[in-house]
Parts: C-alpha cells; structure tokens; sequence
C-alpha cells in the first residue's frame, strides 16, 4: 500500500471534518452532494481494486452499479420483496454477475480484458434500455422508498449521509485489509510480474477472478446505496459513460493509492454537479479531461500535482512520484 | 418460411454495416494494438455528416465520399498528431479515444440536436425486389453487395497487394517488420486512414437503414467490439464470419424475443471465450 504516510493525527482530523460535514455545511443541497461523494468513492475505491492493484482495466464497472441498483428497485418496489432481502438478494446476484463477467474477461489480458469488459457493459446497458417490460426501457425504474433501519429516517439528507458513510467506512476498511492480505500482495504480484508469480506457483489467473468478484462486490453495495439515494434508476446508470467517470476517478486521484479514488470521486462528483448548473455539455468536458489527463498528467491528477508541488518545495526529490503505477506505463499485455 | 428469409436478409444487410465498421476497427487493431473506441462516433459523425451533405442539395453517392473523406481526414489527424504521442502506451491511447468519442458524441448532439434523422435512401434503389410473394427493399440488398464487394477488395488488397503483405508482416510480427525495412510509421497511417474512412462512409450507407440518432454510435460500438472477439483480432475472414453471426443474431432476436434480442449477445461471446479465447478465426489470444 503506497498511501501517502498518514499519521495517526490526520487521519483523526479527517474522520472529524467526515463526521462534523453537516455541521459544517448547513445546506441540504450540500449534504446531499457529499452523499453522493461517499457512494462514488465505494464504486471508485472498488474500481481501483482492478485497476491500481491488479493493472486490469475495466470499462464495464457500471455493470455492478447498475444491475444491483435495478435489482434492489425491482425486487422492493414492483415485486413484493422487504428491503432486507431485496437488498441482499441484489448484492448476492450482482456478484453472482461478478464472477461470470470474471470469468469471461480473464479469459484474456490487457486489451483484451477491456473490450470484453466494455462490450459486457454496453449488452447490459442495452438489455435495460430494451427490457421494457422489467426495466420500464428509457423511463427507467423508480418507486423505491428508502428503508427506516433501526428506526433511523434515511428521508433526512443528514442522517442519510451518516448512513452511506457508514457503509463507504466499512468498505474502506475491508479494502485496505484486502490490499495488504496475502491475496491483495499476490494481487499486485501478477500486475507486476504475472509471469513470475506463475513461475512461483501462484495461481494467476484465481487471484485475478477473486479480486474481480471481491470489486464486483464492492461495486453492488456502492450500487444499493445509489438504489436508495436516487431511488430511480435508469439505464444510464449502466452507461459506458458511468464506467468511464469512475475510471476517471480513478486515475484522476493517482490509481494504486488507497485513498486516491477517494480524492478523484470528490472531484468529479463536485466538478460534474457544479459544471451541470451552468452549461449541459459534460460529456464534452469529461472527454477533454480525458484527453488531456492522458497527455499531460499521465500518473493522475493528485500524484501529478503532488510531484509539481514537491518538485517546487524540494527540487532534488522531485522523481519520487514515478513509484505509483501510471495508467500510461503498463504494457498491453 | 418467408419470415426466416425476410429476417435472414435483414440479419445480413445488418451484418453487412457491422462488416463495415467492424473491418477496420479490426484492421486497426490488429496492426496497431489500438482499441479505437471513437470508432462508433466515427461511424455516427460520418452519418451526419453525409445527411447534412444531402440535406444541402449534394447527390447519395457523393456524401458517402464526404461522409467517408471527412472521417479519413479527422482520423488521420487524430493518428498524427495524438496516438502518435502515445506511441508504445496502448492503455492511453484507449483512453484517448474513449475521450474523444465523448467529444464527438456530445458535439453532434450540439450541431444536429437530440432527435433521430433518417438518412433520404438514393432515388434509384427505392423501391422492393420482387421474386414470386417475397419482398425485399432494393437499399438492403445493395448493402449487402457493397459489403461483399467490400470483402472482396480488402482480400485482395491483404493477400495480394505489396501493401496488404506489409500489413499482415506488421500484425503478425511488428519489430520485426520494422527491421526489414518496412516503414510502419507510414504503414499506421494508411491503415487508420482507411479504417476511419470505412467507419465514416459506412455510417452514411447505413443512414437510410439505422436513421442518425444520438446513442447510435454507443449502438454500434460494442457490437463492433462483440464482432472482433468473436471472430479474432486482425482477422478480416473473423471480421467478416464474426459480422454476419451478430447480423444474423440480432436480426433473429429481435424478431423472435424483441425484450431479450440484447441479452442473447451474450450467447457467442460465453460460447467463443469458453471455447476458443483467440477468437473463431484469430491466431493470437485476444
């Protein structure tokens, strides 16, 4: 784990402000965001999983988003099921998903892996589109009432946030002991060197397929709490434009960090928020970010600024940034 | 029985357009280890770009030629001046094209607005083809026989030209290729060029057929996609059998299941990566 060397105290002063947030912020239209900061910081951290700790990258991951997210509206809203079970169910089936989308995309590498990646995504996203009669086609899905557990009022947008909080703490922590278990070292082993670690009597392509199916996972649940925050869905929550913001979350905050992907999913969900208020062409600006992260920043928005601040503060250290794996340096294969 | 005929000649009209696009997405890759994912925005700007051609008074035949030169020269310029940058960096440049077909996507939106235009169909292929109580549009038959005319000059140019030797040396062994003499540099131009150019000019052919709507290009990416797994990278043979077996699926499956035509794509792909990962035709692992 090449975290930046959080210590003891900041992270305390970061679990507060995480705490104090809507204290701090007394709008509801605030809090709300910060809601869906948190939800895309799961799919994000899970994203990265694939992506920063095992050199796969995906553009299909709105697949667990979105399937979990029909899943869970479809079971508590038109079929009768109680929040408990439907939210299970979803979480169970999405990563059933998980494990036969695993399987077909490991069947290749590199390349490879992201077009079958894609190409499953897109099949899914056409299948909501085109399923009418289940998914309610481009209208999309809603009906859902988000859930009283506990007795908690998840309709406060506060008390909401403290509960997908919650989750993004339990994710956050699961991911990080996963990272640094033998599975997530052996993880990063076959990003590196998958041809050793074969050498070495690792299975390569078992380690792939269960970290593919432990993202997926992560992925669903980050999916459940956007069933409940939006309590609609629509396909375009399946939408190769979904996979794509959380890739770019994902190289945007530096990939194989811990908490890079949390950074990123900050900075698109707010920049997307506040550049939706002014002018309808996101789609525009998410592909020159695109463009020009790859050209420019190809280590990721936070690393690169890191680098350019540290290269000012101390010029002799200034190479120390080029650990983190760069989505650009990885080979195809 | 004239359901299954009507419908197969649906399913290879349609076979024939993803023949199109999907040849030189494959071509591409194959050569130059580039996913092109702008190759689906190519093929929706060529549409529109070609229905505005017509729509300003220019003949069918000529805006195919615009649709088609307007993609080459974009491509082209794309090639040049930013994958060559990323040269050796196959993940960026992916990613470069994904970025800009977000770009181009949301730019049609911007000049053509939300709503699907059919493209006019030429006045001398409307009209029904006729034999005993069959009939069948002239437009679709005629883009099948574009699609293996098409075939056929690309196999020609692959197994019989100079140039066509050159490229399949690069696909199979690019270094080596370059050690004896070939100027691939040279080689990757021509080759995106006449990739974009087939995406831009099939997107005009299929406009009367499919109509230009935004969304069209995220319609027909995946199955190009689907397409070169199924058949094998740089395989134009794989292309092609890969093409008509989507043509033909899609066409069946939308007729028979219209809820579940999306959910049976998965069928071949489970069945080939299974299967046979390198793809019906490929020699390398995709």
């Amino acid at each position: 784990m090449r975290a930046p060397s959080f210590n003891l105290l900041s992270w305390l002063i970061a679990i507060a402000a995480l705490l104090a947030l809507p204290w701090l912020v007394t709008s509801d239209y605030y809090v709300n965001i910060a809601s869906q900061v948190v939800i895309a910081a799961i799919l994000a951290l899970s994203l990265n999983l694939l992506i920063g700790f095992g050199g796969m990258i995906s553009l299909g991951h709105a697949a667990y988003l979105g399937v979990a997210a029909y899943l869970s509206i479809y079971l508590t809203a038109h079929a009768g099921f109680g929040h408990l079970a439907g939210a299970l169910i979803a979480i169970g089936a999405t990563t059933v998903l998980a494990m036969l989308f695993g399987y077909l995309a490991l069947r290749a590498s590199g390349l490879g892996f992201l077009m079958i990646t894609l190409a499953l995504g897109q099949i899914l996203w056409g299948v909501a589109y085109r399923w009418a009669s289940l998914t309610g086609g481009d209208n999309g899905l809603g009906g859902l009432k988000r859930p009283h557990p506990f007795g908690l009022n998840l309709m406060d947008p506060a008390i909401f946030y403290y509960f997908a909080l919650a989750f993004f703490g339990i994710a956050l922590w699961c991911i990080a002991r996963f990272v640094q278990s033998a599975l997530g070292q052996s993880l990063q082993g076959t990003r590196d060197q998958p041809r050793r670690m074969r050498a070495l009597g690792y299975n390569v392509w078992l380690i792939q397929w269960l970290s593919f199916v432990f993202a997926g996972f992560w992925g669903s649940v980050a999916g459940l709490l956007y069933a409940y925050y939006h309590q609609f869905v629509s396909p375009q929550t399946l939408h190769l434009t979904t996979s794509a913001e959380t890739l770019l979350m994902v190289i945007a905050g530096g990939t194989g960090t811990l908490l890079g992907p949390v950074v990123g999913a900050a900075l698109v969900v707010i920049l997307k928020n506040v550049v939706s208020a002014y002018i309808t062409r996101w789609l525009i600006l998410l592909g020159v970010i695109f463009v020009v992260i790859v050209l420019f920043m190809p280590e990721g928005l936070v690393p690169g600024i890191t680098r350019w601040v540290r290269s000012l503060r101390s010029r002799p250290r200034a190479d120390k940034a080029a650990d983190t794996p760069s989505i650009a340096k990885d080979s195809a294969r | 029985m004239n359901f299954w005929i009507i419908q197969g000649l649906n399913g290879l009209a349609f076979g024939s357009l993803l023949f199109i696009l999907a040849s030189g997405f494959s071509l591409i890759f194959g050569l130059m280890r580039i996913v092109n994912l702008s190759h689906g925005a190519y093929f929706m700007l060529g549409a529109y770009v070609g229905l505005s051609a017509i729509e300003a008074g220019v003949n069918f035949w000529i805006a195919i030629l615009i649709g088609g030169g307007a993609i080459c020269i974009l491509g082209t310029v794309i090639e040049r001046f930013i994958l060559r940058r990323l040269n050796g960096q196959p993940l960026a440049q992916v990613l470069v094209t994904l970025g800009i077909a977000f770009i181009i996507a949301d730019t049609c939106v911007w000049i053509w607005t939300g709503d699907p235009r059919p493209v006019p169909m030429p006045r001398e292929l409307t009209g029904a083809f006729r034999v005993s109580n069959l009939a069948f549009p002239i437009y679709r038959l005629f883009v099948i026989g574009v699609a293996f005319a098409l075939a056929a000059a690309l196999w020609f140019l692959l197994e019989r030209s100079r140039l066509g030797a050159m490229i399949r040396a690069g696909v199979d062994d690019l270094p080596m290729a370059r050690a004896m003499g070939i100027r691939t540099s040279l080689l990757f131009s021509a080759v995106f060029c006449l990739g974009s150019a087939l995406a831009g000019a099939g997107g005009v052919l299929a406009g009367p057929i499919l109509s230009v709507y935004p969304g069209l290009d995220s319609d027909m990416l995946p199955l190009a996609l689907v397409v070169v797994i199924l058949g094998g990278v740089g395989s134009l043979l794989g292309a092609f059998v890969g093409s008509l077996i989507i043509g033909f699926i899609y066409s069946y499956g939308q007729a028979l299941f219209p809820d579940l035509a999306y959910v049976i794509l998965f069928l071949p792909m489970v069945l080939v990566l299974t299967l046979r990962p390198t793809g019906l035709f490929g020699r390398q692992a995709i």
